[in-house]
């Protein structure tokens, strides 16, 4: 199958506005007749969900959660762009769009992207309008801030908890639809299966996580939003329940998958304690505004930090990228940081840690507005470590924290599976290699409010999927495939819990498909994937029964699908034989250690089709052009 | 360290629950006390038994998804945290540990320490919102707002929606909640044209729920781990006295 | 209409309901200290109070009506507030805890009955005078009026009269000193910038008040009124 991304022809800064011409309408009248299901509830899921159902189709939407307000966007801390210019600082629709291009390290596709700048600014018209109290000057208008990867101020903030002011004004959306009867709510239910009907997607099958039931859904498009796969690491900063059984089980039904490898490490997390540890917490990256990051000159130098004296201090980022300094993209800060702790210089009790001092700040704006500013975030920090930052500096330490890869998508959101539309972090087409600061939520809401709406409409007019019911046999037969999965999961009466399976899968991840990649690790990892697998099916234990509420095992079918994704993303790692964004191979730097693109032979998305249990997935390609934004080396310094 | 543990253990919603004691050895003041629920429950299972079931989600703090009273204390004892980033350094070895579900009769037990919360999203439901379609705003910057103003509303949304205010509150009273969400509202201009009926629509739907009624006795202020001020309530008290008296 | 049932129905209407009957009672507390205070004036001045009140008639009895109604209400919505507020959470924790409610705000239902029962006897005793008939009937010497002075004075004179009469004053200002401030919460009269001293300021108007009833018995009791 040819990959066609049904990107519009014109000028860049006309596609979008062109193709919203060109796409055919529904008429008013029959939108209601379209029943649209909407997988997640986050930024991407509910805003796409209230919409749909404001444009009057009929919307059933699905969480595992137990409220749709709890949708794991809601942990975003630092903010949103948009191409404002409210600062006068010279910003612009195209330099948000050059900015990400190359903060992708020229990995993404420009059309999307430069439609993803354009809509940036309804978004925050969108955001405000329903309440959500962004930060404000005293004279009442927004606030701004400069955020990791970007020299102008353009990131909108509520605080440490954008993510959830954005979610609770996206979820009071919903639920006013909820309240019209027009979207159905199904919260702690968990998606377990795509249906597809004559190669249209058409409905799922799901799980009732407190009564245990397996249901089936049908509907005329199916909308994915269920966010990214991080949790493969084990340890990362996304929730515990975030998972990739949704997109993992559409790419089994047909569905694409785009770009796997590429994942992101954030640079500013709180570095691990303990063997028991079940997640990493992230401090937000706006820290660096303020921050230091430093570690001590000389290895394994044991001193507590006040006793270095600032001549036995290395300022590694300030040093290697004296114009981006702290600020620096975070693959890029990230990797500083894990090499400055390869080298022995990493500080803490595992020696797994850069501190990132705020004493200058202190100095030069005085303990009060270091409070104003990140209060809320030093005080997470004491609870969590027992130290003060106001008197000893942060550690921090990188950790596994967003996804680029996702299912492939084409201009219009729909994936290689007619009907089966994908949106926010679940997709992969806006971030390329490495997404910059405050663009997930502003990615999330621009696919939700102001894209698919648009698309989906396209797809019923030219498509018009007729009618379908749950009685289908298709139907019949997934849901029969999902019963035997719970069953199979239920009956093996091992020894080990789900999780300290997934705590293995993750220390093999992220040893040897972490933050720096190489061959034999990565072809190390593809033998060992599979033989902890073949344990886990012969191992696992999970109590209890099906028909009940079970973490255990919603936590073992999770597990299960990262096991195959896994094997997955380390195939896809060690076929891009190039370092771009949050995708290090060591085989490919420069003479000082910096990431070595190689446009001539993978200027290009790895879109992976599934070929069949136990067979090696078929590479498609996706060849990516750059007419707006010159290829070039992404420079920091 | 070492610890007992008291447990509700309820098998759903229909079955009737009781205390159940735990040993938990090997515990590190590190921990969370949500790790070190992890860990009793994966030895549990090893040893194939039912693990304890509890909600939680994002574990920093913010989804509001775990909720665990803690020795009578909603979230624990500490102040300003969830349950999730609650540190057992906070605990003395040897100690004893009571650990029960949110309770409240608009909160069912659905298993163990796992309750139906679903009142809350039906209370917002009722008129949480600005009715603003997607795509109809005007510009960002149209309506200044004073820092000041913004600041309140924004205090307001930072609620949670944990539910530890109803589980603190001796009549099991969700009007911290209710009045969060209300005060965020109010102290915006976008909040205004719907004031009174959005006032008038979520009291009610909160009153259907069957929670309890206020007392003034703040003990939901303090538990509430984003230390959400009671006198939201008050603002809450005078929106509806105002709403109910101007209605037609 | 539909707002008044709604006041009447509804849980913060039925709260509003409490605290604006509860300020009606605490006027008529001042209002009766403030007569309850001619004692220290004497025995005319008094009585000449007391009578100018009978005076009134018809008058007298629509304040007394008013005030039994507006006391009815405090009472039976207190009754049935707090029934309902124990049925919001059937299932009780086992491991039970106040983090920071002051005791008198967990005891109003409690406080609120043992003053209601007060109040009866004290009905019973100075106004029906059936506790102490012998006081009752007393007649202001030289005149056919009767005599609230002499009565007040006969009554604390009995030391358990007395002592009972100030422990009620006690509970009353456990009710009070609750109740007052929560008013301001109530009807929505908080303010960030003064809710500490709206509390500050209610907790001593309850002392000042209580202080002040409690004046009478001991002024009897230590001879310092009535002596004859």
């Amino acid at each position: 199958m040819t990959l066609d991304s049904k990107i519009p022809s014109g000028p860049i800064a006309q596609k979008w506005e062109k193709h919203r011409f060109e796409m055919k309408l529904v008429n008013p009248a029959n939108k209601r007749k379209f029943k649209v299901i909407v997988v997640g509830s986050g930024l991407a899921g509910g805003s796409a969900a209230s919409t749909l159902a404001e444009l009057g189709y009929d919307v059933d939407c699905f969480c595992f959660q137990d409220s749709p307000r709890r949708a794991h966007s809601i942990a975003a801390q630092g903010g949103i762009n948009a191409a404002k210019n409210y600062q006068n600082d010279g910003d612009s629709v195209h330099r948000l769009f050059y900015d990400t291009v190359k903060g992708g390290d020229f990995r993404s596709r420009e059309a999307n992207v430069y439609r993803l700048a354009e809509v940036s600014r309804n978004i925050i018209d969108q955001c405000v309008a329903q309440g959500v109290p962004f930060a404000r000057e005293y004279g009442g208008t927004l606030a701004n801030r400069s955020f990791g990867g970007a020299q102008v101020s353009r990131t909108f903030y509520a605080k440490g908890q954008t993510g959830q002011q954005l979610l609770l004004g996206c979820y009071a959306g919903l639920n006013r639809q909820i309240a019209a009867g027009k979207v159905r709510m199904h919260p702690r239910t968990e998606m377990l299966d795509l249906v597809v009907v004559d190669g249209l997607a058409r409905g799922i099958i799901v799980r009732d996580l407190v009564s245990g039931r397996i249901e089936r859904y049908a509907a005329h498009a199916v909308v994915l939003a269920t966010g990214g796969y991080s949790p493969v690491f084990f340890l990362s900063t996304n929730a515990k329940g975030c998972n990739v059984t949704a997109t993992f089980r559409a790419y089994k039904r047909g569905a694409y998958f785009a770009n796997p490898c590429y994942t992101q490490i954030h640079p500013t997390c709180i570095p691990q304690s303990g063997e028991y540890q079940s997640k990493l917490t992230l401090m937000s990256e706006s820290l660096r505004n303020d921050g230091r990051v430093w570690v001590p000159k000389a290895a394994a130098d044991k001193r507590a930090p006040g006793q270095i004296p600032e001549s036995e201090r290395d300022y590694f980022l300030e040093r290697k990228y004296p114009s981006f300094g702290n600020l620096a993209p975070r693959d890029i800060a990230s990797r500083s940081a894990k090499e400055a702790c390869d080298e022995g210089r990493g500080v803490g009790e595992f020696g797994r840690g850069v501190y990132l001092d705020f004493k200058d700040a202190i100095d030069r704006l005085g303990r009060d507005a270091i409070a104003e500013r990140y209060g809320n975030l030093f005080d997470m920090y004491e609870r969590i470590t027992d130290e003060n930052p106001y008197q000893t500096p942060m550690r921090i330490y990188p950790a596994p924290h967003y996804t680029m890869g996702g299912l492939w998508v084409d201009y219009n959101l729909m994936s290689t599976i007619p009907g089966l539309h994908v949106i926010g972090e679940a997709n992969f087409s806006d971030h390329g290699a490495n997404r910059l600061g405050a663009s997930a939520l502003m990615q999330g809401l621009a696919d939700g409010y102001f894209v698919l709406p648009y698309t989906i409409g396209h797809y019923f007019a030219t498509h018009a999927p007729g009618p379908v019911s749950t009685d289908h046999p298709e139907f019949v037969r997934v849901e029969a495939e999902v019963s035997e999965r719970v069953k199979a999961l239920l009956s093996i009466g091992g020894k080990r819990s789900p999780d300290s399976f997934h705590m293995e899968l993750g220390r093999i991840m992220w040893e040897e498909c972490g933050m720096a990649r190489n061959k034999q690790g990565l072809e190390r990892a593809l033998q060992k994937i599979p033989a902890l697998r073949e344990e886990f099916y012969k191992n696992l234990a999970v109590p209890g029964s099906g028909s009940e509420l079970n973490a255990t095992l919603e936590n073992a079918g999770r597990v299960a699908d990262y096991f195959d994704f896994a094997e997955l993303m380390c195939i896809d790692a060690l076929h891009r034989e190039e370092s771009c964004g949050g995708h290090f191979r060591e085989e490919h730097q420069t003479k000082d250690g910096e990431a070595l693109r190689n446009d001539d032979d993978f200027a290009y998305v790895a879109a992976w089709q599934f070929e069949g249990e136990g067979k090696r997935p078929r590479l498609n390609k996706e060849d990516l052009t750059f007419e707006n934004v010159a290829l070039a080396v992404r420079s920091y310094k | 360290m070492k610890l007992t543990l008291e447990v509700w253990r309820q098998k759903d919603a229909n079955s009737a629950g009781k205390m159940q004691r735990y040993e938990a050895a090997g515990i590190s003041p590190d921990m969370s006390f949500l790790e070190m629920l992890d860990l009793v429950n994966s030895r549990l299972i090893e040893a194939g038994q039912e693990p304890i079931a509890f909600d939680h989600d994002c574990r920093e703090g913010i989804c509001g998804s775990c909720g665990l009273v803690i020795n009578g204390v909603a979230h624990g004892t500490r102040k300003a945290t969830t349950t999730c980033q609650l540190h057992m350094r906070e605990f003395k070895d040897g100690d004893t540990i009571y650990i029960e579900p949110f309770r409240a009769k608009a909160f069912p037990v659905l298993k163990d320490l796992v309750v139906d919360r679903s009142g809350f999203d039906r209370i917002q439901q009722a008129g949480g919102y600005v009715s603003i379609n997607t795509g109809s705003a005007p510009d960002a910057n149209a309506v200044p707002i004073g820092k000041e103003e913004a600041d309140i509303a924004f205090t307001a949304a930072a609620c949670i929606g944990c539910g530890a205010c109803v589980a603190q509150c001796k009549n099991a009273s969700a009007m911290l909640f209710v009045s969060a969400k209300l005060s965020h509202y109010a102290h915006l201009p976008q909040g205004q044209p719907e004031r009174m009926r959005r006032t008038r629509d979520m009291v009610d739907a909160m009153d259907a729920e069957g929670f309890g009624n206020c007392t003034n006795q703040y003990e939901c202020e303090a538990v509430c781990p984003k230390e959400i001020p009671a006198r939201f309530i008050a603002e809450m008290n005078r929106d509806y006295v105002k709403a109910a008296i101007t209605e037609a | 209409m539909a707002g008044i049932t709604r006041l009447l129905k509804s849980s913060i209407g039925r709260k509003f309901m409490m605290a604006l009957t509860g300020l009606l009672l605490f006027g008529f507390l001042i209002a009766h200290l403030s007569g309850n205070l001619l004692l220290f004036k004497g025995q005319k001045a008094l009585n000449d109070y007391a009578a100018w009140l009978a005076s009134l008639g018809p008058l007298l009895w629509v304040a007394r009506l008013g005030l039994l109604a507006v006391f009815a209400v405090h009472v039976l919505l207190g009754i049935s507030l707090s029934r309902e507020n124990r049925g919001a959470r059937p299932a009780p924790y086992a491991f039970e805890k106040t983090v920071q409610a002051p005791l008198p705000s967990l005891w109003m239902l409690r406080t609120g009955l043992l003053v209601l029962a007060y109040v009866v006897y004290h009905l019973a005793h100075f106004t029906f005078g059936i506790v102490q008939p012998a006081g009752h009937a007393l007649v202001e010497a030289g005149t056919q009026r009767h005599d609230v002075y002499g009565m007040v004075v006969h009554g604390f004179r009995n030391p358990v009269v007395a002592l009972s009469y100030v422990a009620f004053l006690g509970v009353l200002g456990l009710h009070l000193w609750h109740g007052l401030a929560s008013f301001f919460q109530t009807m929505g009269l908080s303010h960030e910038g003064y809710a500490k001293l709206i509390r500050k300021a209610a907790h001593a108007v309850t002392w000042i008040l209580i202080l002040a009833y409690a004046a009478l018995p001991v002024a009897v009791l230590t001879g310092l009124v009535g002596k004859s």
